[in-house]
């Protein structure tokens, strides 16, 4: 594969962030764990959202089902009664291992991303958006109420918190390996033909539509993957995974530079690190000798003018939406 | 499924209000092509304002008074500080600023007001019901479906009978022609974000009313619906937006009134499944002329 080169500066960042992270204190390790995951949902995005040049506000409800799928399956088989009362059929008794659970939630994942997408690909623009919003809408509505499947407005507890930093960075490098190989493809160089010039592409026997629907169904099954992961983490209750958190993740792939993968790892690594920091100081935090003790409510204030900040200097992110290249760095 | 008169006036009211938050959104696209995510939390500053006259013992005129300038100051500003600057960039960058506007805003509402919300008690004769003909109908209902009425008439006349509204029109259809046949932009968009403003400030008032408390994510659940409804009706021109919001203000107050009360919680469920439907069959929106060029975004 030519052109292998533009992988080092994402995967040292992730690498970075990882030994970062396993030097500092397991209180604050969490933090890192939380940003690896945020580095997986935006790599997922981007996936879709960057070659295509379509927004996408549905990719949550992917990793709420990735959540979903790995949180119910390993519960242990005991303890579900009490966690999940409403719990209906084979959900009761099946169960899998930590590996396995987090293949199957990519697998959830992949399978209603491209179910969802058979539709949807079709359309574009703000339609396209509305309607990937309405999918967020849908699943967080159902996995929310109907307790018939999993713990409503509970909390996912009682899973076995195996997502520490090897198997976080091992998943946010799945992602970042996963989405430079789909965009160094011949699917991925379509796709983002038809992002540049739908007209000319279609011209050139190029199928939009397939190609949508391939990256959306590819980003999927990553962005269930970070799901999973995400509910080894802590208890995930499935009512967090809703507006919040589609606005930062979008934001951090604006911010970064949606058009390359740098771009996508840089704004969630930048944000997520920002908003990381700020969220540990409101709870107190030592730093060079200084006692920080930062008011409840900083860390959304800071982030959201960092973000409108570097959205008006910078409209076309951190990274400008170029990849770090030997050419760019000899320049 | 049977629908009661208390449900219907209910219905209309909730769809008038859309009506005119779908035109306040739709206007400021037609000139902008921008989505301004961040209108939900211009209502929401509108409904603190509203709330802490009511606290501070103001008159509820005054209160409404000051619901109108601190919306349409925020709107100035958006437009001063965001929009100006990325009015040559790509949507995606502006709909994400705008998000990020919303949630800087939300956040400054958090850290100010607290999480637990504030109540509007000035707004509370408005919802006592009324007796028409034998049913009770909340004032509000009644109220709400008339100056929708009246702000969208008023509106129809300003677009159609005046040189504002007619460069305002001009720009929605083809901005950069507008331009060089003499549509001043920074004065077209201006208008565009005051008059959305108004709306936004009328919109404000009346959903205090129907539901006086007000929390920092007040006016979120609604404008997202409104979202859906704008796009539902066709967002580039103020006639199909408006029926949109509408339609869909009115679907989901019949629904909420319709569905038992053991399926009501899946209201956005239904709602959102219809609004996927109607997209797949017209994606230019529902009451948009046919063959009008889709939205790049």
């Amino acid at each position: 594969m030519k052109k292998l080169h533009e992988l080092i500066a994402p995967v040292a960042l992730v690498l970075g962030t990882a030994l970062l992270g396993l030097v500092v204190s397991s209180a604050l390790q969490t933090y890192f764990l939380d940003t690896l995951i945020k580095v997986a949902i935006v790599v997922a995005l981007y996936v879709f959202i960057g070659n295509s040049g379509v927004l996408s506000f549905g990719h949550i409800s992917f990793v709420a089902l990735g959540v979903w799928t790995a949180g119910v399956l390993t519960v242990p088989t005991a303890e579900r009664a009490a966690i999940m009362p409403g719990l209906a059929g084979f959900l009761r008794h099946a169960t899998a291992g930590n590996v396995q659970s987090l293949f199957l939630a990519a697998f959830a994942g992949l399978v209603f991303a491209f179910v969802a997408g058979l539709p949807l690909m079709r359309l574009s623009g703000l339609a396209a958006g509305i309607a990937t919003f309405g999918v967020l809408e849908i699943v967080n509505n159902v996995l929310r109420y109907y307790d018939k499947i999993g713990p409503g407005l509970n909390a996912f507890s009682s899973v076995p918190e195996t997502t520490g930093i090897w198997q976080a960075t091992i998943g946010a490098l799945v992602c970042v390996v996963v989405a430079f190989a789909y965009q160094r493809s011949r699917f991925g160089r379509q796709l983002r033909a038809t992002r540049e010039d739908p007209a000319a592409a279609s011209a050139a026997g190029i199928s939009i539509y397939r190609q949508r629907l391939l990256a959306f169904a590819v980003s999927g099954a990553l962005a269930g993957l970070a799901g999973g992961l995400y509910v080894h983490l802590l208890p995930v209750e499935i009512d967090s995974l809703y507006l919040d958190v589609t606005f930062i993740t979008l934001a951090m792939l604006v911010v970064g530079g949606s058009g390359s993968l740098l771009g996508a790892v840089v704004g969630a690594l930048a944000i997520g690190g920002l908003d990381s920091f700020l969220s540990a100081s409101e709870n107190g935090v030592d730093l060079f000798g200084w006692h920080l003790n930062l008011p409840t409510g900083t860390a959304e204030l800071t982030v959201g003018v960092v973000m409108a900040v570097i959205l008006i200097v910078r409209p076309s992110g951190i990274t400008g939406g170029r990849e770090l290249s030997l050419a760019w760095m000899r320049r | 499924m049977s629908v009661s008169w208390q449900t219907l006036a209910d219905a209309l009211s909730l769809g008038g209000i859309y009506a005119l938050m779908a035109v306040g959104i739709g206007l400021v696209f037609g000139v902008l092509r921008l989505v301004n995510f961040a209108y939900g939390q211009l209502i929401m500053a509108g409904a603190y304002a509203v709330a802490y006259a009511s606290v501070w013992g103001w008159p509820s005129w005054a209160g409404i008074l000051l619901c109108f300038a601190v919306v349409l100051a925020l709107s100035v500003l958006m437009d001063r500080i965001v929009f100006r600057p990325l009015r040559t960039h790509s949507p995606a960058v502006m709909l994400v600023a705008t998000f990020a506007i919303a949630f800087l805003m939300q956040s400054i509402a958090v850290l100010a007001f607290g999480q637990l919300g504030t109540i509007a008690s000035s707004m509370g004769p408005l919802n006592q019901p009324w007796d028409v003909g034998g049913v009770e109908i909340r004032k509000i209902a009644i109220v709400s479906v008339v100056v929708a009425a009246i702000c969208l008439a008023l509106l129809q006349l300003l677009l159609t009978r005046t040189s504002v509204g007619l460069h305002m029109r001009a720009a929605s259809m083809d901005f950069r022609t507008a331009r060089m046949l003499g549509v001043r932009a920074n004065r077209v968009i201006g208008g565009a974000v005051l008059i959305s403003g108004l709306l936004a400030a009328v919109s404000a008032v009346m959903l205090t009313a129907r539901n006086p408390q007000v929390t920092p994510i007040f006016g979120l659940d609604d404008t997202i619906i409104v979202l859906a409804g704008v796009v539902l009706g066709g967002l580039t021109r103020p006639i199909p937006a408006t029926l949109g919001g509408f339609t869909i203000g009115f679907a989901s107050g019949i629904l909420g009134g319709a569905l038992p009360t053991n399926q009501s919680q899946y209201l956005p469920t239904f709602l959102f499944a219809a609004v996927i439907l109607v997209l797949l069959v017209r994606p230019n929106g529902l009451f948009a002329r046919a063959g009008a060029g889709a939205e790049r975004l």
